[in-house]
């Protein structure tokens, strides 16, 4: 019970003070997990986040929940999920019921104009970053040019062109297989 | 009943959205379209206090949507709908996971679904783009923005932080 609780409080303080995505996270893992508590080792830590990053969902979320489970099993893992989420929860919803008082404030208006213009050129940067991180063949670029082209054009349900993306993926590896077949 | 569907829904982002937090806002987008539950207009208000506040912005984002939809349990539900897909498949595979994820078929898998999840982020950013810059002066600082974080290489909070500086003194 204690383990768990420490689990709980190690990860809401990962959740409190991490800004943006689980990226950011890393860092304050690396800091905690790793350097002060010695519950993982770095590799651990590096092992854990590729497979937060191939499981759907949230990396932040993902990794806490591995964490968790490597800690004390099921328990451990869910102690760790809800420990990252719960800053999250408290502040959003403190801020979402107060905000509709001042969403007329003139000061308010401007912060959010200005922090709306950071946000698109945050989302453009992301965009490019990813890019040079994951597209690395024409097959792949061909994927995202077909997913924009049903987003944009023809409104696509975004499930369905993650379902579109998982397809044509398994179907390079039959092509491959194909190949090597003939060979 | 409101709670099941908006359990329905976020649970579906959770199950579907590789990739993390930025990959949820087309189904967000999706949803303010198809259900009543909030407007674009909020959607690019919530993204932006997503962004501002600690914690990960997907889940922030849940929460946020979840409240406007339905109070605070609706956030509850939202949140609990969008965390359990990832959170039954890591307690379920995460050994299989470790095992077979420098696989070819596995890998193949991903790499198609990270172009989409790609797509799904850049639409996210035309659609808030479209809803953000309204003016040249918008256009302006946007423009700014990009070139600032591209070339120097800080967290995006102090962007968030800068753009709301900005924002009162430059009254954009």
């Amino acid at each position: 019970m204690k383990e768990l609780i420490r689990l709980f409080v190690v990860f809401a303080k990962i959740g409190l003070f991490t800004f943006g995505g689980g990226a950011a996270m890393m860092a304050l893992l690396h800091d905690e997990l790793v350097k002060k508590k010695k519950w993982i080792t770095e590799q651990d830590l590096l092992d854990f986040f590729a497979i937060a990053q191939c499981t759907p969902g949230i990396i932040a979320v993902n990794t806490a929940t591995i964490v968790g489970y490597k800690m004390k099993k099921s328990f451990g893992a869910a102690a760790a999920t809800v420990g990252v989420v719960f800053p999250s929860i408290v502040i959003i919803v403190l801020i979402a019921a107060m905000i509709q008082n001042f969403m007329d404030n003139q000061y308010i208006v401007h912060i959010f104009n200005g922090i709306r213009a950071a946000v698109v050129a945050i989302i453009a940067n992301v965009v490019i970053a990813l890019w040079r991180k994951n597209i690395k063949n024409y097959w792949q670029i061909l994927i995202f040019v077909f997913s924009m082209v049903c987003l944009l054009c023809f409104s696509v349900s975004p499930a369905i062109v993650v379902v579109f993306g998982c397809l044509l993926g398994l179907f390079t590896q039959f092509m491959l297989l194909v190949k090597d077949r003939s060979k | 009943m409101i709670y099941l569907l908006l359990f329905a829904e976020f649970f579906k982002i959770g199950a579907l959205a590789f990739g993390g937090g930025m990959v949820t806002v087309p189904f967000l987008i999706e949803l303010s379209k198809t259900k009543n539950w909030f407007s674009l207009e909020q959607l690019a208000d919530m993204i932006a206090i997503s962004e501002s506040t600690p914690g990960p912005i997907g889940i922030n984002m849940a929460t946020f949507a979840g409240f406007v939809t339905s109070g605070v349990f609706g956030s509850l539900v939202a949140t609990f709908g969008l965390v359990l897909p990832a959170f039954l498949v890591l307690l379920l595979f995460s050994k299989y996971i470790i095992k077979y994820k420098d696989t070819s078929v596995f890998n193949n898998f991903l790499s198609g679904i990270r172009p989409a999840a790609l797509a799904l982020i850049l639409y996210a950013g035309i659609v808030i783009a479209k809803l953000s810059i309204v003016d040249l002066k918008t256009g302006l600082f946007a423009l700014l923005f990009f070139i600032l974080i591209y070339f120097c290489k800080f967290s995006p909070i102090v962007f968030i932080v800068l753009g709301a500086i900005c924002g009162v003194i430059f009254e954009i």
